[in-house]
């Protein structure tokens, strides 16, 4: 609790970076706000450009619903794509979920075999629907949504098979995924089509982005942190542990994290980074979530817990003993 | 038996993970078919694809059709479709069943490395990922192929709980274009805010376990009840006809004594039946069940004790 509120009184005491010539104790005061102002601005304004360059990129639009992917979708597109056929430069397969008022939850997918070429495009409706039934017996909640293709932009042809899912359901939205990584990334947006043009003549389509999120359940969210933990391995394969190696493991995570913060506090107390409100109230909420209990109470509780375990052990012990002799004797 | 281990793409492991979240709420188990392919000693698994749930309004469902179907759909896209396995979810780590037993004996049998994955979404929920990979041993396998489960038959093949199942070691193998997807994944996403698995609670899950332990010891207590009776019953048996043999040969004795021709010596078999033999399949079942519980309620201890300790580090310093 004392380095943040020494933090917050070094910024208070710190003087005006330009030099100023002697003035009265009110004016420092507002000289040094004003200074103060200045150099935050300073500080800030790089960062959001940087911000707003990069939401430019990833969330350009405002209207219509957010689309949320379960990272289940995600994993069966790259799959797809590594299993595609020869001469086939993109995939493309259906998107199944489930619409709420604001938002689209896409929770499932499978791909749909199509022959691309240049001036004609065919997709397999047939089996499209095939599985769109086979997958309802399974779970009637989900619903199609809409349609994925994988590869960096919108082609024309494109068009027609928006047009086809459109047929399906209503707006569907389209989302495309970039595999081959040409931005260096693998750039995952979602697009819904509106009409434009003038009317009574020619009407186009135009592709509307729509903002992408992730959403994970719980159990999925632990799933997928199991195979983030596969990406730095250089054979990129890892087992599952089990026990009290888990348990060090995450209290590894937290330690990494508490370091980072650690850097972080000291950094700003020796003046390096200029200290953040927000992150000082963080600090505080923390230190204070450790709860104040008497000794004497926790010792109780420590105690009875773990004799509670310990008493648990032994029992299982004890019947895996008594069934293993029960096995003996039986066989003898 | 080759050494097999499993190599499960991610892909499977995200399907298997929601299927259940979002079909078994309510009920006890999802169950599933695993595709793949068996790459020199390893098994891999590429795919996979979830099974209906039995419902009441479904009873003309074929399920043996629509895995026709999904597999033939599935080939046209490039996908694995060869059986390896079936997978299925478990509440609170029981699973030792005579549907297990009955299922993986029959996928065993057609195909020689197929495994069963048993994914337990309570403990995943709770911090650790638990997906586990089963295999019947041989010797579980010939038992199972005669139908012979009398005691005599098992002590021939002597065979304890402990050699019912072999556990097949995981790994989690990801393609370099999943890769990219994961460290994408990262940038975007916010960090894990919950940290389940320090999580300090511990009795609702102990009470939980314990009690399908008590449950399956009253079981087997019972079965050994039932057992303990036929070989009080045999015994009898045994006694009862040795004492008619002894007191026909005294009768023919005295008659030859008197010259009476002998009485037929009777087929003492068909007088007295012998007692029907309980099947132990059920035991061993049960035995192996309550084994499977013993071992996670250890787990689930051993991970407690150790964040009780850190626990208490952490009220030590302040």
């Amino acid at each position: 609790m004392t380095p943040i509120a020494g933090a917050q009184q070094r910024r208070s005491i710190s003087p005006p970076p330009q030099k100023k010539p002697k003035t009265t104790s009110m004016q420092l005061r507002v000289n040094r706000g004003r200074a103060q102002h200045r150099a935050w601005r300073y500080t800030c304004q790089p960062k959001t450009a940087a911000r707003r360059h990069s939401l430019s990129l990833s969330k350009m639009s405002v209207y219509g619903p957010v689309v949320k992917i379960h990272p289940v979708v995600l994993a069966s597109i790259c799959d797809s794509y590594e299993r595609r056929n020869e001469g086939a430069s993109r995939v493309i397969g259906t998107l199944l979920g489930t619409i709420d008022k604001h938002s689209i939850e896409v929770t499932n997918c499978f791909s749909v075999p199509h022959n691309e070429s240049e001036d004609e495009v065919a997709v397999d409706m047939e089996f499209a629907k095939n599985m769109y039934d086979l997958h309802k017996r399974v779970s009637p909640t989900e619903v199609i949504i809409g349609w994925y293709a994988t590869g960096f932009d919108i082609t024309e042809h494109s068009v027609l098979i928006h047009e086809y899912y459109s047929r399906e359901a209503t707006n569907p939205i389209h989302l495309t995924m970039d595999t081959a990584l040409q931005s260096g990334k693998m750039s995952i947006r979602a697009y819904v089509s509106a009409q434009m043009g003038v009317p009574g003549k020619t009407v186009g389509v135009m592709f509307t982005p729509l903002t992408v999120k992730y959403v994970y359940y719980d159990t999925e969210r632990i799933g997928v942190d199991l195979l983030q933990r596969t990406r730095v391995l250089p054979n990129r394969t890892k087992g599952l542990t089990s026990d009290l190696s888990q348990v060090g493991g995450s209290a590894a995570r937290v330690q990494d994290m508490l370091t980072t913060m650690l850097a972080y506090i000291d950094d700003v107390l020796s003046g390096k980074v200029a200290a953040d409100n927000s992150v000082g109230r963080f600090l505080m909420d923390l230190v204070n979530k450790v709860p104040t209990i008497s000794a004497e109470d926790f010792e109780n509780m420590l105690n009875s817990n773990i004799n509670d375990l310990l008493m648990v052990t032994y029992l299982s012990n004890l019947t895996q003993a008594q069934i293993a002799l029960n096995e003996k004797l039986v066989l003898l | 038996w080759p050494d097999l281990k499993d190599g499960t793409w991610s892909v499977v492991l995200l399907k298997i993970i929601k299927h259940y979240q979002e079909e078994g709420q309510g009920s006890e188990v999802v169950q599933g078919v695993l595709l793949g392919l068996v790459v020199e000693d390893r098994l891999e698994i590429t795919n996979c694809f979830p099974f209906p749930q039995h419902t009441e309004d479904d009873a003309d469902f074929d399920e043996v059709q629509y895995q026709m179907e999904m597999m033939r759909s599935l080939r046209h896209v490039n996908i694995d479709h060869l059986h390896v396995g079936w997978y299925q979810s478990t509440y609170y780590g029981s699973f030792v069943s005579r549907a297990l037993l009955d299922s993986q004996f029959s996928y065993q049998h057609a195909i020689e490395e197929s495994v069963v994955l048993i994914y337990d979404p309570i403990k995943t929920a709770q911090g650790s990922l638990s997906l586990k990979a089963y295999r019947l041993t041989p010797k579980l396998m010939e038992i199972c192929k005669e139908k012979d489960f009398t005691p005599e038959g098992l002590k021939k093949a002597n065979i304890g709980f402990e050699h019912m199942f072999e556990e097949v070691p995981i790994l989690i193998k990801n393609s370099h274009l999943i890769n990219a997807l994961m460290w994408d994944l990262e940038d975007k996403s916010t960090v894990a805010d919950k940290h389940e698995l320090l999580n300090l609670s511990s009795s609702n899950h102990l009470e939980k376990s314990l009690q399908l332990l008590m449950d399956r010891v009253d079981d087997m207590s019972q079965d050994i009840v039932k057992y303990n009776t036929y070989s009080r019953n045999q015994s009898k048996q045994q006694q009862q006809k040795h004492q008619y043999v002894q007191r026909r040969q005294q009768e023919n004795t005295q008659r030859q004594s008197r010259g009476e021709p002998p009485l037929p010596e009777e087929d003492t078999s068909k007088m007295f039946k012998p007692p029907q033999p309980p099947p132990r399949m059920d035991t061993l079942l049960i035995a192996g069940q309550i084994n499977n519980y013993c071992q996670n309620v250890k787990e689930f201890t051993s991970q407690n004790l150790g964040k009780l300790f850190m626990a208490e580090a952490l009220q030590g310093h302040n």
